[in-house]
């Protein structure tokens, strides 16, 4: 089987981002970038599976501006089989870059996609959803444990009330949350092989799908500011505040 | 207190002074392309921070501990050991053939920069395996080399360094540890060592001791020692671990810092059975432990670098934090971070620039080893072998003091809490303090310099270098911030110049007016180096911000801290020209009994 693992350059998480004067964005200029974490959990989980025998090969793809081929020569450093960088300098929305994972999938016929369950920079959370939609494929989303057997994948998930366990017919998309695995740091070796590893170029064109933005960005602001706090002398005068401010009845 | 690697200032140092762009043209080295260096220092990194500093503090509290001959490392050692070995770092400087990927000297150094930032007690076992791996690779027979470099280049094995005996510490040729030739060709060890770093530990499954011994007949002094291969484990023919041999680690030290080295006393057959493999011929040890000994000596100065790095970073994170007084002469009657004070920026920006220095020299003394490996033009080849023989002892010397008063001064910025071990930054300090004594002590470094590397060919080297810092300094521009810097380099390579023309004057009954001055010499070298190797990274970072390239702050800040060097440290190289040169005279005026008084 053969697995489709998308990764996205964002902002390195020990960044502290600012908004750029303008408010039309972050500013990126001279930003450590790096891959988006949950989704170095896809490849961890992606290679462990191979590692295992189930799946036999890994492919990783990056949509996005040319130095996303730094991003895929990580995953391809940990030691993912090829890269597939697909160049477009506009933006990534969620449903532009699930109807270019769905024309992949159509050529690559992966068993599975796993993909990170959000990116860090605009917390989306949609891509996954949206790919399985498209594809008509079943999803796990949240997945913090994967167990393959035969033509079915049990997922456990993560949600609000504790785990979820379900059966997937394959092929599925899954998407990595945190506590999946703990991805693995890139070996000397590997970080060699990466560099002849093969990574095909494309662009949105190549797969019908226009990479025109959807979405109009208004401002982006800084979050409000803390104000200074008050301090109080009793427990009363604290019941009183909280109830002024409307937090208890 | 987490470590960062410095990954943009490590970059900006290959490219700038070691010149590693230029570096893939060699046949050695082509696979050091800018992206794959970029990917190792990236990802080296990240090992680094994520798996040997979160050693640091427990290897410092419960360091290594010894129970009948066994010596067990703290909780977590074996494992990251493990993750070492299964990652390759090991094998990033050694031969292809044997398994290594065959990549610069200097990338291993700044990948060994970072691990040793990280853990510095750690990174001794791989430091030791390294320099064992450079003495089998350039003296052991074939056979040898195969038997023993594949699994010490993975790390599997781990190496050691044989040469001190308690009556042989800097003067190792008094060492007495016998070696007898044997009918089968192998020769039986007696005798014991100290101070054998990761000599006995629990983290690979075999340690091969590279072991200074002398025969029977042979003449006394440095040209009676051989080297021998001492393995823990007997290796077979097929490669497998056999029995074990009689020798054995009978305590380990209690120090001051690293404490997670074991730092070992080895007995070597207690049992008359100790088996020892004799390495290049008879009476040729002490040629082979040169070749260890000036990679070692890199790496050492390497320590003060990583040391002084690692205690920046500390000491920056508190002065950001720390709230503490309202500013000198005011404004407002408000407390503010430290940071904001005059006087604790003074000790961030001498940590800040002097560490920055040091980097440079160490980069560009392994650069020159790596040039002098892969150059075909022999005219190069030599001039970049003599360089770096040139540097060797001011890196190792200067770099490791350096890494010691930097540290001291990281505890300074933390105040009373610097001189509480909770906040790691006296652990630091500690640590440091050892670089300084082995590997040949600063004293020693200073008399190799004045003694062997200056007259070296004639001089030749210390010329070239001389006229390549003053062609730079004329090239510099006469005003703005390049032009700031030259008054001040101009002075230094002066009064350097001065200093090394009168020490290579020196010779008879004369010498010792050299070697009182020499300590105080090699600090002059080590400084005036840091003032032009900060200049030639404020000129790269000129034009680079001029051609509108790179991370504007970063460049800027490079700018700054080459000014801040000139102007606050390198004018005391130039008042060190009196000190340097006044002679023995007052060193030996006190009689032996004056020193203490009653």
């Amino acid at each position: 089987m053969r697995i489709l693992v998308p990764v996205k350059r964002v902002v390195d998480y020990n960044v502290k981002v600012r908004v750029k004067a303008d408010q039309t964005g972050i500013d990126l200029a001279n930003v450590k970038m790096s891959m988006n974490p949950f989704d170095e959990i896809a490849v961890e989980e992606a290679l462990r599976l191979r590692e295992k025998g189930v799946a036999t090969e890994v492919v990783v793809v990056s949509i996005g501006i040319q130095q996303c081929t730094e991003t895929l020569r990580t995953a391809l450093a940990m030691g993912a089989d090829r890269g597939i960088l697909v160049k477009t300098d506009v933006g990534t929305e969620s449903l532009m870059v699930a109807k270019i994972l769905a024309k992949i999938c159509a050529d690559e016929q992966p068993g599975m996609v796993i993909l990170g369950k959000q990116a860090i920079d605009d917390d989306a959370n949609q891509t996954g959803q949206m790919l399985a939609a498209l594809l008509g494929w079943s999803q796990g989303t949240f997945a913090s444990k994967i167990v393959v057997d035969g033509a079915m994948v049990v997922v456990t998930r993560e949600v609000d009330g504790g785990l979820e366990t379900i059966n997937l017919k394959l092929p599925a998309i899954i998407s990595a949350d945190l506590r999946l695995n703990e991805p693995r740091y890139a070996s000397l070796p590997n970080i060699m092989k990466a560099k002849s590893k093969k990574i095909d170029e494309k662009t949105p064109a190549d797969y019908c799908v226009s990479d025109a933005t959807r979405l109009q960005t208004i401002k982006v602001t800084e979050p409000p500011k803390r104000l200074a706090g008050v301090k109080v002398k009793t427990v009363e005068e604290l019941v009183e505040k909280l109830k002024e401010a409307g937090a208890i009845a | 207190m987490s470590y960062q690697a410095p990954i943009k200032e490590q970059q900006f140092v290959l490219e700038t002074i070691a010149c590693i762009n230029d570096f893939a043209v060699f046949p050695a080295f082509e696979n050091a392309t800018p992206d794959v260096v970029d990917a190792i220092l990236s990802e080296a990194g990240k090992f680094s921070a994520g798996v040997f500093a979160p050693l640091n503090k427990v290897g410092d509290r419960h360091g290594a501990t010894w129970s009948d001959g066994v010596v067990t490392l703290p909780e977590g050692f074996q494992a990251a050991y493990k993750q070492y070995v299964d990652n390759g770092w090991g094998s990033l400087g050694a031969d292809t053939v044997h398994g290594g990927q065959g990549l610069p000297f200097v990338l291993a150094t700044a990948v060994q920069e970072q691990m040793t930032s990280a853990n510095m007690a750690f990174s001794l076992c791989s430091m030791l395996t390294l320099g064992a791996i450079e003495a089998l690779q350039v003296h052991a027979s074939d056979e040898q080399k195969k038997l023993y470099l594949t699994k010490l280049v993975t790390g599997e094995w781990t190496g050691t360094m044989n040469l001190t005996e308690p009556q042989a510490g800097s003067d190792v040729g008094a060492l007495r540890t016998k070696a007898e030739a044997q009918a089968d060709g192998t020769y039986r060890i007696n005798g014991s060592k100290i101070y054998i770093t990761w000599g006995e530990h629990d983290c690979a499954e075999n340690i091969i001791h590279l072991v200074l011994a002398r025969l029977p007949d042979a003449p006394p002094g440095t040209k009676g020692i051989s080297l021998f291969i001492v393995p823990k484990f007997i290796v077979n023919s097929d490669s497998t671990i056999g029995a074990r041999n009689d020798v054995r680690c009978v305590s380990i030290e209690h120090k001051l810092g690293i404490h997670a080295s074991p730092t070992c006393t080895m007995s070597f057959g207690d049992n008359h059975a100790c088996i020892g493999y004799l390495v290049g011929a008879e009476g040729a040890g002490m040629r082979a432990m040169f070749t260890m000994m000036n990679h070692a000596r890199i790496n050492v100065g390497l320590q003060g670098v990583a040391i002084a790095e690692r205690a920046m970073q500390g000491a920056v994170l508190y002065a950001k934090d720390r709230v503490q007084s309202a500013k000198f002469g005011g404004p407002g009657r408000e407390a503010v971070r430290i940071i904001e004070h005059v006087d604790v920026r003074r000790m961030l920006m001498i940590l800040r620039s002097t560490t920055e220095a040091i980097r440079a020299l160490t980069y560009l003394n392994a650069a020159c080893v790596d040039r002098a490996h892969a150059e075909t033009d022999p005219d190069k080849q030599k001039a970049a072998h003599g360089l770096a023989d040139l540097l060797t002892p001011v890196t190792k010397a200067y770099a490791t003091d350096m890494g010691v008063e930097m540290s001291a001064l990281a505890i300074q910025v933390f105040g009373g809490m610097g001189y509480v071990e909770e906040t790691g930054a006296a652990q630091h300090y500690r640590d440091a303090r050892i670089a300084p004594i082995y590997e040949g002590t600063n004293g020693i470094q200073a008399l190799d310099l004045i003694g062997r590397k200056l007259p070296m060919d004639g001089g030749v080297h210390w010329r070239n270098l001389f006229s390549d810092v003053r062609s730079f300094t004329n090239s510099l521009p006469k005003s703005g911030d390049l032009g700031l810097l030259k008054p001040y380099l101009e002075d230094a390579l002066e009064a350097l110049n001065t200093a090394t023309v009168w020490m290579v004057g020196n010779d008879g009954p004369d010498a010792n007016d050299s070697a009182a001055g020499a300590s105080l010499y090699l600090r002059m070298f080590g400084i005036t180096m840091g003032g032009w190797l900060l200049a030639k990274q404020a000129v790269a970072a000129q034009d680079k911000l001029a051609a509108a390239e790179g991370d504007q702050s970063f460049l800027k800040a490079k700018i700054i801290t080459a000014r801040f060097f000139c102007e606050q440290i390198l004018p005391q190289a130039v008042a060190m020209l009196g000190p340097v040169t006044r002679g023995d005279s007052l060193m030996m005026a006190l009689s032996d009994e004056q020193f203490l008084v009653a």
